[in-house]
């Protein structure tokens, strides 16, 4: 059940290749329970783990060719 | 009309830059009033991609964002002088469709943006790796033409789409815009990066100062953001500008790191690896994808748009490099000493 009537489930864009891409602002948990904030629009959380500025995608899930 | 406007109008604004030719020198000459306008002849002859011609279009394109002092606002829309921009559009448009490499797909344009080079040559490896602080310096006071108004020549394409690209476009360009918040617009990030690196942060201060590649990679801008026919093409560079951007901040930000540049330097790039990262999927997915849902005829436009993109960026890239390899300026007229002046 919904917390309230007006909530409208946040949209979630899945990717097979790319990031996860989240309705903004956001609040992530990491493993060591710390926070994060983003207040963009849109947020694109990584999935392929090798981002540099993780939970943020920085684009490391590229092919290298 | 002039009479219309307050007399410190016409004042207001960057200084005109200094001619590169006959053809920049008539134009110049011209909107402080005091000559004619190039003829047809002058227009024809100038080679394309030279200082001459892409400085004269440059200053025609400068009255649509800031104007220059000494300029009436309302030569903006004077026809005559819209005569010889068209006609030095239509020179410079023609040559980029001659040299621009055919995509058969929009798809295609995209793949080869959207892999990363293992040994990757580029001006950010480059900056990266080996970088000099003078280096940086001349790279922020290239990239300053565009950077201090940046997201402004694509934000003209926003009447021209609807739906879910206008929407999708209009996000994009408010975080641009820093959200709401005057410290975060991009163009003031760029302007503390260049206080950092003991640059002048006036709008058109290094308009002298850019070489005939830079003026290019800017004329292009506003030559799509301009036009409503070339609206594919707009969102095609737009693509292609955020595509490339994070992975490219990337590196710029370890240069500015590791030259020791400043906080506000390093900031610039870092906010773009990760704003870029959004905007990429967003400009692609709904930005493109909205745009062919609706216009499918489109598509050639847009892959044109990512095609010419990476020509021009490509050439100023080898401008930068060849200089910076022989240990020479990379710019039009050099920066004077002023780097005595960081502390």
């Amino acid at each position: 059940m919904p917390n309230s009537p007006a909530d409208k489930p946040r949209r979630i864009t899945v990717q097979r290749k790319g990031p996860l891409l989240v309705e903004g602002p956001v609040e992530v948990e990491l493993e060591d329970g710390s926070t994060v904030v983003s207040d963009r629009f849109r947020v694109a959380l990584c999935t392929c783990r090798r981002s540099r500025r993780y939970p943020w995608c920085d684009t490391s899930h590229r092919d290298r060719v | 009309m002039t009479a219309g406007y307050p007399a410190r109008m016409a004042h207001e604004g960057p200084r005109l830059p200094a001619a590169r030719g006959p053809l920049s020198a008539a134009v110049r000459e011209n909107l402080l009033g005091t000559g004619p306008l190039p003829p047809a002849e002058a227009v024809a002859e100038a080679p394309v991609y030279g200082d001459d011609l892409q400085l004269a279009l440059y200053l025609c394109y400068e009255l649509h964002y800031r104007g220059f002092a000494g300029v009436a606002p309302d030569r903006e829309w004077d026809p005559e002088l819209l005569r010889v921009r068209a006609a030095l559009e239509h020179r410079f448009l023609t040559a980029l469709r001659a040299d621009t490499p055919v995509h058969d797909t929009v798809d295609d344009a995209l793949a080869e943006l959207l892999v990363e080079p293992v040994e990757g040559t580029g001006v950010s490896h480059f900056l990266c790796d080996e970088g000099e602080l003078w280096q940086l310096r001349e790279y922020a006071a290239q990239r300053s033409l565009y950077h201090l108004k940046e997201a402004d020549p694509h934000a003209w394409v926003l009447p021209r789409l609807w739906g879910r690209a206008k929407a999708a476009m209009a996000a994009v360009e408010f975080d641009e815009y820093g959200g709401g918040r005057p410290d975060r617009v991009h163009a003031r990030l760029f302007a503390d990066l260049m206080t950092d690196l003991g640059l002048d942060t006036a709008y058109g201060r290094y308009l002298d100062a850019a070489c005939a590649e830079t003026l290019a990679t800017v004329n292009l801008m506003s030559l799509l953001g301009l036009h409503r026919s070339l609206r594919g093409a707009l969102v095609g560079h737009f693509a292609t500008v955020e595509i490339t951007s994070s992975p490219g901040s990337r590196r710029l930000a370890e240069a500015m790191r590791r030259t020791d540049a400043g906080p506000a330097a390093a900031y610039f790039y870092d906010e773009h690896v990760e704003a870029d990262a959004v905007h990429e999927q967003v400009v692609r997915h709904d930005v493109i994808g909205g745009l062919l849902d609706e216009e499918p005829h489109l598509a050639p436009d847009v892959a044109f748009g990512i095609g010419v993109t990476g020509l021009l960026e490509d050439r100023l890239a080898d401008r930068l490099l060849t200089a910076w390899r022989a240990g020479r300026s990379s710019l039009h007229t050099p920066l004077n000493t002023e780097i005595a002046h960081i502390s």
